[in-house]
């Protein structure tokens, strides 16, 4: 396989690379203008802001204090050990309160801020969630057609979390980095100015030596990323298709491939690594220098009577509290970089255009089921002809087959029916009232649908059952699994009724699974029904059941059916033979085969004589 | 654990060493640092001795820079025994795995091992690159920094025996409180995420069956569950920064009350307390670094088996030591009273089938669902060993012949198309891989995919995207069937492979493929009665044993089993009328 065709986005966020400062950020597009909106979703939540604001800064300030009050004690001492009285434990005992009280209270009101914060940041996440899934109930199935589960899942999950857990981080760090630096420096002031600009020269240091580092790394994080995606993308592709790769004998070249990759990823990942690493020390080192000049400095002031003793300490434990802000600028960028895009995912989706809707007005809840097609049009995209003019006259308990090859777009008519997409001329009616003057919800309670997706949801069996009908007793749904021969295998089963169906689906086969949302529609015991008859890799005992199911089910009932069994196509009403998304020929089965078109050559491939 | 100690050269083991020994220098530096400040105090500024403050200030300058050369080394090294480590188990696994027969690779199943060959192998190397910096560095800055504390003062000491205990257990109680409640935060994500998948998957059903209200109430409920232990679980791990400051300030206070009452007494020098508080904090930091080492290693750990899982799988089907390479074959096949049963499974899959498939022949096997026809067919290219019998390419036993070899006779078309990302050529070039691009368009057309392959989107060049997804199902059978013709093998194996096309596309297809594959061996496994009707022998499967070999139209008289598959699919006057 070339290479570089493995350059396509693996995955969304490919884990990768060892902790480290400089990771690679995704960018938003419109920076300023997200974090405004950001902001105002925030707005809810204001006053507990506010209150972790107010927290967080006190919190600093007690610690920001601290480190005095414990330079005078030690300069207490220091007085207490010259004097002929010995330590005068008076001011002392005095500043050892005063400490106390203010660790403790710095550290309560760090607690409650974060206490606060966690909350806000959860509510937000709560919050977003909830809009989201509101605003799809919205969206037209246009847009879900258009975008991957994975796509949609991915804003829900990871973008949602980035914005819950970025935020707390970065406010947190952003207030404290703040109040931190103004704080510290006022202390350092107050002590000595001189010791201050000793130290602020060699501050800068730190910056220099990391901004670069921190540049490079960034460069060889984002290599390590994209031969890690590449990586795993081979390994993915050559594990599912481990069967073809034997039958094939390519068990060699794939290996030869993989460990061209690796050596590169190899090649990026040691020296992000080794960056990564060296970033720690460079800061220590500065810190280290730092203190030796803090310390000279500070004795040689001292001796000269500028300072007191403990102010050097105290100093000491300031600079340790600068450089952390110092170093935490990076991140804090970073993590705010990656918050505003996150969130600009997830606006982008909660401003998509929602699809009409109108009052729900319960019109057709008792059709008798007469459905009419009149001269409709309709084609999934622009300037796309698929359906040009189509109308057909369905009679109450009439039942119309559509056929046609894999592809055909057999689909597309039930998705008119249901107001899944709208046609863009012409008219459907029901009983002659047309659907485009009531809801979709109404429209849809005309109808019942048996698909060939059977989806299910991770429950009961009996509570799968009752979807159709969600008042419906336990006997109706007992009643409804026997007509459609499932009752008996349901109750063969360990837990019978109660049987959780899980997450795949997997626990129970494809042929149960038909039967069961066969079921399903029985219950629901619409007027109108939409059916799809094909069947796969079902053994031949299921499929006569599944078969008789839908027969039943199709009793007295107007019925659109995607045909696949012979029996059903002959026995219609109307035939519907589509082919490229048009409807090519319609009529009866006799009709259609005098044709001698389309459907005859369909009807005749399944009985092939010889391979003459 | 068979291959660990492979995992690192001999010189990548004196590396190690030597990390060791530069993270212990870097250590030893930065523990003298704190008793030079207290030199400083009580000697310099003590005898106002402003050459001697110099002096040590000088010295403490040159050790530092000593020790961040010993990290920056030590880093080096780590990283690249750690991505070293990481490379070559990604590697091993994926050797591994791609020689893996069926079996072991069903064992399995795709998913984990990708995880394995992936996610797994960057928690290990993650691990390792932690390790090997700070596995040394905590336990010696513990140990040194209270050597050299009570170097200080022996009196002082003793705060530590409370300290240190206090930040112990706050460690382990935080550990029990929040571990177990991170597995269930991850559960509450998933089903969150569980009910939001369903509904994009079903959003035609809910939609149809109007169950917004129900499909709302679920999906509040799983999103408030989540933030519930979230908002429990961040509690818990933001307040850990709050608790560790306090016990380090009081600690830091009682050092400093208790160090005044020494000083008072003439027992303790001033510099001794600055030197003592610095101890303190080393201290305190190295047993948060030796937790934090304790909290990545059980999933390190988890992720090191699961690894050594795969390595130490056993491969059941590797080449006799003179196995022959067979490069001419007829392409017959002989199965003599084959079984196949799975490992500790009761009862076998397959049992006493016996037949022989001749090259010109077109051999069918239907058989309801788990009647053994898949399994049957698989163990002709060997993707299984059968348990006791034998199966004969010409008169050789397979098992004789190199994998390699028997495989290159086979053209293997599966029921679900697998292509790989590249393109068409590419994925045709697997059938052989110098074919000719004329020899490609030849298969292609036999294979009725030309229609698909034109000029205007990229003919060969065209890019298939992974798994792909570009092309509808029935487009992917038909290139994965041109990819077998281009092959041009002496057998066939059609694993279900024309249930994607439609009626018309099988026979048409079949019928372009007859005159170019009329001299192989043909095997078709088919659901659908028209795709294998006209078969020269239809094997028939009921549990595994054989209840008919002959023609359609003999089984329709003989086999019930056989009548039973052909009426459910059309009715009583079309069987008449064959």
């Amino acid at each position: 396989m070339s290479n570089d065709k493995k350059q396509q986005n693996r995955g969304s966020r490919p884990h990768g690379g060892p902790m480290g400062m400089a990771m690679s950020v995704q960018k938003a597009k419109n920076f300023k203008g997200t974090l405004k909106r950001l902001i105002n979703y925030l707005r809810p939540d204001l006053p507990k802001i506010i209150i972790v604001v107010i927290f967080s800064i006190a919190s600093m300030v007690f610690t920001i204090i601290s480190p005095r009050v414990l330079g005078d004690i030690t300069t207490e001492i220091y007085k207490g050990f010259f004097s002929p009285q010995g330590v005068d434990f008076a001011p002392i005992n005095d500043l050892l309160t005063y400490l106390s009280v203010l660790y403790v209270l710095s550290a309560l009101f760090a607690y409650i801020q974060n206490f606060v914060m966690v909350g806000v940041t959860q509510n937000t996440v709560f919050r977003m969630r909830k809009d989201i899934k509101e605003k799809l109930r919205k969206l037209p199935l246009k847009y879900y057609d258009s975008k991957t589960h994975g796509e949609l899942l991915s804003r829900v999950t990871n973008d949602v979390d980035t914005v819950g857990s970025t935020m707390q981080q970065g406010l947190n760090n952003l207030v404290t980095a703040i109040v931190m630096i103004i704080g510290v420096l006022y202390m350092m002031l107050t002590i000595s100015v001189t010791m201050t600009l000793v130290a602020l020269i060699t501050l800068p240091l730190s910056f220099f030596l990391i901004k670069p580092i921190v540049k490079r790394s960034q460069k060889y994080f984002k290599a390590q990323q994209k031969t890690l995606g590449d990586l795993n993308g081979h390994i993915e592709e050559m594990y599912s298709g481990h069967q073809i790769i034997k039958a094939f004998g390519k068990e060699e070249g794939s290996i030869e491939t993989f460990t061209g990759i690796n050596k590169e990823l190899k090649h990026a990942a040691w020296r992000a690594a080794f960056m990564s690493g060296i970033i720690m020390p460079i800061i220590n080192l500065v810190n280290n220098i730092i203190y030796v000049l803090i310390s000279v400095v500070g004795a040689i002031l001292f001796i000269n009577g500028a300072i007191e003793i403990g102010n050097i300490q105290s100093f000491i434990q300031y600079i340790r509290l600068f450089s952390q802000p110092i170093s935490n600028v990076a991140s804090v960028s970073n993590l705010i970089q990656s918050t505003v895009a996150a969130a600009e995912r997830v606006f982008e989706l909660l401003d998509e255009e929602e699809e009409s809707r109108q009052e729900d007005s319960n019109i057709f809840n008792d059709v008798v089921g007469h459905v009419t097609i009149d001269h409709i049009a309709f084609s999934y995209k622009e300037g796309q002809n698929l359906i040009t003019d189509f109308s057909v006259d369905v009679k109450e308990g009439e039942t119309i087959a559509i056929v046609g090859p894999t592809g055909a777009g057999k689909t597309t008519l039930v998705n008119l029916l249901l107001r899944f997409y709208d046609a863009q001329s012409g008219d459907i009616r029901i009983d002659g009232k047309s659907i485009y003057d009531a809801s979709r919800s109404d429209v849809r309670q005309a109808f019942g649908m048996v698909l060939q997706d059977t989806w299910l949801f991770k429950g009961t069996i009996m509570d799968n059952i009752r979807y159709g009908k969600l008042e419906a007793s336990d006997e109706d749904v007992y009643n409804a699994a026997s007509i459609a021969n499932v009752d008996h295998f349901i109750r063969t089963l360990k837990d019978g009724y109660q049987t959780i169906i899980n997450e795949e689906a997997n626990n129970i086969s494809q042929g149960q699974k038909q039967l069961i949302t066969i079921a399903r529609a029985l219950l629901a015991n619409p007027r109108i029904l939409i059916l799809d008859e094909a069947t796969s890799s079902v053994d031949t005992r299921t499929e006569s059941y599944i078969q008789n199911a839908m027969l039943k089910l199709m009793k007295g009932r107007t019925n659109f059916v995607i045909a696949h069994r012979l029996s059903t196509i002959k026995n219609a009403n109307h035939i519907l033979v589509m082919n490229d998304g048009d409807i090519i020929e319609t009529g009866s089965h006799s009709e259609l085969l005098a044709k001698e078109g389309f459907y005859f050559n369909l009807y005749n491939a399944q009985f092939n004589k010889t391979l003459e | 654990m068979k291959k660990a100690y492979k995992l690192l050269t001999t010189r990548e083991r004196f590396t190690v060493l030597l990390i060791i020994l530069l993270v212990s220098a870097q250590v030893y530096s930065q523990l003298e640092l704190p008793s030079y400040t207290a030199d400083i105090i009580d000697i310099g500024i003590f005898n106002k001795d402003l050459p001697y403050i110099y002096g040590k200030g000088g010295l403490m300058l040159l050790i530092s820079l000593a020790s961040i050369v010993a990290s920056i080394f030590a880093s080096f090294f780590a990283a690249k025994i750690a991505v070293s480590v990481g490379t070559k188990l990604r590697f091993w696994v994926f050797q591994k795995v791609s020689n893996f027969s069926s079996q072991e690779y069903n064992k399995f199943g795709a998913s984990t091992l990708i995880t394995r060959n992936t996610n797994d192998i960057i928690q290990v190397q993650n691990f390792t690159y932690t390790m090997l910096r700070l596995m040394v560095m905590a336990p010696l800055m513990l140990i040194g920094g209270i050597l050299k504390a009570r170097m200080q003062s022996t009196e002082l000491s003793f705060i530590f025996w409370y300290s240190i205990p206090v930040l112990v257990f706050t460690i382990i109680v935080v550990a029990f409180v929040a571990l177990p409640l991170f597995k269930k935060l991850q559960e509450r994500l998933d089903a969150v995420n569980l009910v939001f998948r369903e509904n994009l998957i079903g959003v035609r059903v809910v939609r149809a069956f109007n169950r917004f209200k129900r499909e709302k109430e679920r999906f509040s409920e799983a999103n408030l569950n989540h933030i519930t232990i979230a908002k429990r679980v961040n509690r818990i791990m933001t307040s850990i920064m709050p608790v560790m400051m306090i016990i380090m300030n009081f600690t830091s206070l009682a050092i400093v009350y208790f160090g005044a009452i020494k000083v008072d007494e003439g027992t303790l020098q001033i510099g001794s307390i600055f030197a003592f508080l610095q101890y303190a904090m080393q201290i305190m930091f190295s047993l948060v670094m030796a937790s934090m080492i304790f909290v990545m290693f059980p999933r390190a750990q988890a992720s090191y088996r699961r690894i050594f899982q795969v390595l130490n799988e056993e491969q059941t089907i590797q080449d006799k030591e003179d196995a022959i390479e067979q490069t001419e074959t007829t392409g017959a096949i002989t199965f003599k009273n084959v079984m196949f049963k799975y490992p500790g499974a009761e009862m076998p899959v397959l049992s006493e089938v016996s037949f022989t498939a001749k090259p010109g022949n077109i051999t069918a096997i239907v058989g309801g669902t788990g009647s053994g026809k898949s399994t049957l067919i698989n163990l002709i290219p060997r993707f299984y060993d059968l348990t006791s019998g034998e199966i004969l390419l010409d008169d050789v036993n397979i098992k004789d012949i190199t994998q390699r070899s028997l495989r290159s006779h086979i053209g293997y078309i599966p029921q679900s198309a697998t292509l790989f990302s590249g393109s068409i050529r590419d994925n045709l070039n697997l059938g052989k891989e110098d074919a000719t691009d004329d020899e490609i368009m030849d298969a292609i057309k036999i294979a009725q995919a030309e229609e698909f392959v034109s000029e205007k989107d990229g003919g060969l060049d065209r890019v298939v995207s992974q798994s792909g997804t570009n092309l509808s199902g029935g487009q992917k059978q038909r290139l994965s069937i041109a990819r077998a013709i281009v092959k041009r093998p002496k057998i066939y194996i059609f694993d279900d492979s024309f249930s994607a096309l439609d009626f018309t596309t099988d026979f048409e297809l079949r019928k372009a493929l007859h005159p170019h594959i009329k001299e192989s061996t043909i095997f078709i496994v088919a659901q659908r009665i028209s795709t294998i009707s006209n078969a020269d022998q239809i094997i028939v499967l009921d549990e595994g044993k054989i209840v008919g070999i002959g023609t359609h139209k003999s089984l329709l008289q003989s086999c019930d089993v056989y009548k039973e598959i052909v009426s459910s699919q059309i009715t009583e006057e079309e069987m008449d009328h064959e």
